[in-house]
């Protein structure tokens, strides 16, 4: 099957599944017993007809199927409503969902500079003094909460006044120019990176390395030595190579995470991501917010999966798509 | 008779006794799973005798030492020579100018530290009636030996209540996931065609759901006037939902090759009912898979727990859990330097976490070496 068709295909199949997720989803927002408009309703000063106008906008007086059948069309339509505090959802999640692709992409791009070579190296030097040590670095990265690792970050940052504690600008960030605006969020970038980074490597860096020691077990690099080929040659042209597939499906992961995968660290840091919108959204049961957030965690996620696929394929003939 | 000449010939059951030791044996031998399972079960003991262990139970609180910090144990006496811990009571006072809370000890009586004290009374297991504590002082002092949460509650002992709940969680999500999963998986995989196709869609969906969000949706479902148990057992079954799906995947997978096996067909063509089969044959199959997933996964189920209580979702005050504990921590970072064992309930958390999956890898060697990577 050719590439275009096979992924004209899996759209095809995650479509019925986006639906069923999307059903899902707004079954157990509606289960909620939160009241989106308690606070209007708790001030005496709020008219009857305010509240009967708000619950219009919102499409809250109606029977929960015509309410789905609403927020489908709508959604369909490229129209993500609007939320509760007012504003559109659509403003509102590409903001955060901007924020937080910046964090995470920057911590994938360390993650992977850190992972790669650290796995590689302890693979060749297994049982060496730095292999033990990148083990018991990863044992304790793979068993850190990050929320710990953000408490001992901010800490730290008390303790010396070198980094700022938690957001992720200045109060002063909009009289700054560009370029100091920029430095400005590199800065606040730091400690949720370090988190994050330090807890995805251990992962990544057990994989690579567990990987290359069952390829440099295989019968072709033990030829390959036998032919007096050089040690980097080896392991650089012959076993790396075919240790990267399992890699790529992880590299597919990472990415159907880019979205949803730090919400507890942007909590705590209280960096304004994706996971902060979603939470408070969840709290004031701001539907078309939550619904929004959930999708697109979901079309990354089977996103992730596909893109992984393909790239299994382009990197590895003997596989094919089916 | 062959089996009376040879007694060494195995039984199926010496066979299975034989594989138990050895597993067990060889868990021992590694200095690494060792010392993880004397962690866990020191983690469980405290938790079981929580009330015996500590010096306040979880409710006791004394407003006038609202966030006090830990309590100086003294060991020398007026005239500098060692003596028997003591401490004095502590007094709160506010700063006029500042309006910082400070605490000062009062040195006019010393109250020492007794050992195996009457204090509150409270029923061990929930069986035994008891008001025996492990150590304690006379009131009005109080000895906090990680300070005072801001109700006046003393955090060490809250350690040990919040145990109880975070540990425990852990378990009791295996025991709904695990057979869920375990059934669903393989009754997709051995029945297979269409229905396989539809039971995976169904686990695909709930997969493809971030499982965060899917978590503090479900948490939000929960009507907000319940009992604590209710609310933590219905957080434990939030916490098998999501978890569920993944396992009955793997589990397909190796019933779908299972289920080929002679054996199976063999049952299948003497007329074993289809669910019996499954459950005799095809899912023992799995086990050794199941028991290293078992491990991997309470880790994460005490972390979800922990991260939902940490965002004020799951486990609610008054009652204790590591997550909740550390709210205090997320929403006063600024306090952290002056009280920094606002954050022990997380070196709890990693430290139970360690255990889990220290055990895990080491019984993955034992268990299964084609999956070991070589570690």
């Amino acid at each position: 099957m050719s590439t275009p068709v096979y992924i004209f295909k899996r759209i095809l199949q995650a479509l019925p599944l986006l639906f069923l997720i999307s059903l899902m989803a707004f079954t157990m927002l509606k289960l909620s017993p939160i009241d989106p408009l308690a606070a209007m309703r708790a001030n005496p000063s709020v008219s009857q007809a305010a509240i009967q106008a708000e619950e219009e906008r919102l499409g809250l007086n109606k029977p929960a199927p015509v309410q789905y059948a609403i927020w489908l069309t709508s959604t369909l339509q490229g129209n993500l409503g609007v939320s509760t505090t007012g504003g559109s959802v659509a403003v509102r999640l590409m903001q955060h969902a901007g924020n937080t692709l910046l964090l995470n992409i920057v911590t994938l791009f360390f993650t992977w500079l850190i992972a790669l070579p650290a796995g590689v190296y302890a693979a060749v030097h297994r049982g060496k003094f730095l292999d033990k040590l990148f083990g018991l670095i990863t044992a304790i990265g793979m068993s850190m909460p990050t929320f710990l690792l953000a408490f001992l970050f901010l800490m730290f940052a008390l303790a010396t006044h070198w980094l700022p504690i938690g957001g992720m600008t200045s109060s002063d960030f909009a009289e700054r120019d560009t370029l100091s605006q920029i430095l400005d969020i590199a800065y606040h970038l730091i400690i949720p990176v370090c988190v994050l980074t330090f807890v995805s490597l251990a992962g990544i860096q057990r994989q690579v390395r567990s990987n290359l020691l069952d390829v440099l077990r295989a019968d072709y690099v033990r030829s390959a030595r036998a032919k007096g080929l050089s040690e980097e040659v080896v392991i650089y042209k012959h076993a790396l190579r075919n240790a990267i597939n399992p890699l790529i499906t992880l590299l597919g992961f990472e990415f159907a995470g880019l979205l949803s995968g730090a919400a507890l660290t942007e909590m705590v840091l209280a960096y304004p991501g994706l996971g902060r919108l979603t939470l408070e959204g969840v709290l004031t049961k701001d539907m078309n917010l939550v619904m929004a957030s959930i999708m697109l965690g979901a079309v990354m996620l089977i996103t992730g999966n596909l893109v992984a696929d393909l790239l299994l394929k382009f990197t590895d003939p003997r596989i094919t798509v089916e | 008779m062959v089996s009376s000449a040879a007694p060494q010939v195995s039984t199926p059951a010496r066979v299975k006794a034989d594989l138990k030791h050895t597993i067990l044996s060889r868990m021992w031998k590694d200095k690494v799973a060792r010392t993880a399972l004397i962690g866990l079960f020191l983690l469980y003991f405290s938790a079981l005798f929580a009330d015996l262990l500590t010096p306040y139970g979880m409710e006791f609180n004394d407003p006038n030492v609202g966030n006090a910090p830990a309590t100086l144990l003294h060991i020398h006496n007026d005239n500098g020579e060692l003596c028997l811990p003591y401490v004095y009571q502590v007094k709160q006072e506010n700063d006029p100018t500042t309006y910082r809370q400070t605490f000062s000890e009062i040195k006019t009586s010393k109250y020492p530290v007794k050992f195996l004290v009457k204090g509150e009374s409270y029923k061990l297991l929930g069986l035994i009636p008891m008001d025996l504590h492990l150590f304690g002082v006379d009131s009005p002092a109080r000895i906090y030996l990680l300070g005072a949460d801001m109700n006046g509650r003393d955090n060490y002992s809250r350690l040990f209540f919040g145990a109880q709940k975070s540990l425990t969680i852990g378990f009791l999500g295996l025991f709904i996931a695990f057979p869920i999963g375990i059934f669903y998986g393989a009754m997709a995989g051995y029945i297979g065609g269409m229905a396989d196709n539809l039971m995976m869609r169904f686990a695909e969906a709930v997969m493809s759901i971030p499982s965060f969000y899917l978590l503090i949706g479900l948490a939000a479902v929960l009507p907000l006037g319940m009992t604590s148990s209710q609310r933590f057992a219905l957080i434990t079954v939030i916490l098998s939902f999501i978890s569920w799906p993944g396992l009955a995947r793997v589990i397909r997978g190796m019933v779908l090759s299972i289920r080929e096996e002679e054996f199976v067909q063999a049952a299948k063509s003497v007329g074993m009912p289809e669910v019996t089969n499954i459950i005799k044959h095809v899912i023992p199959q799995t086990a050794s898979y199941v028991v290293i997933a078992a491990t991997l996964q309470v880790p994460n189920f005490i972390l979800a727990e922990s991260g939902l209580s940490l965002i004020g979702l799951g486990i609610q005050q008054p009652d204790a859990s590591w997550g909740n504990m550390l709210k205090a921590a997320m929403d006063q970072p600024n306090e952290l330097l002056s009280q920094p064992w606002l954050i022990a309930p997380g070196f709890l958390i990693f430290f139970t976490i360690l255990c889990f999956n220290s055990i895990g890898d080491v019984l993955r060697d034992v268990l299964d070496p084609k999956l070991s990577g070589g570690r």
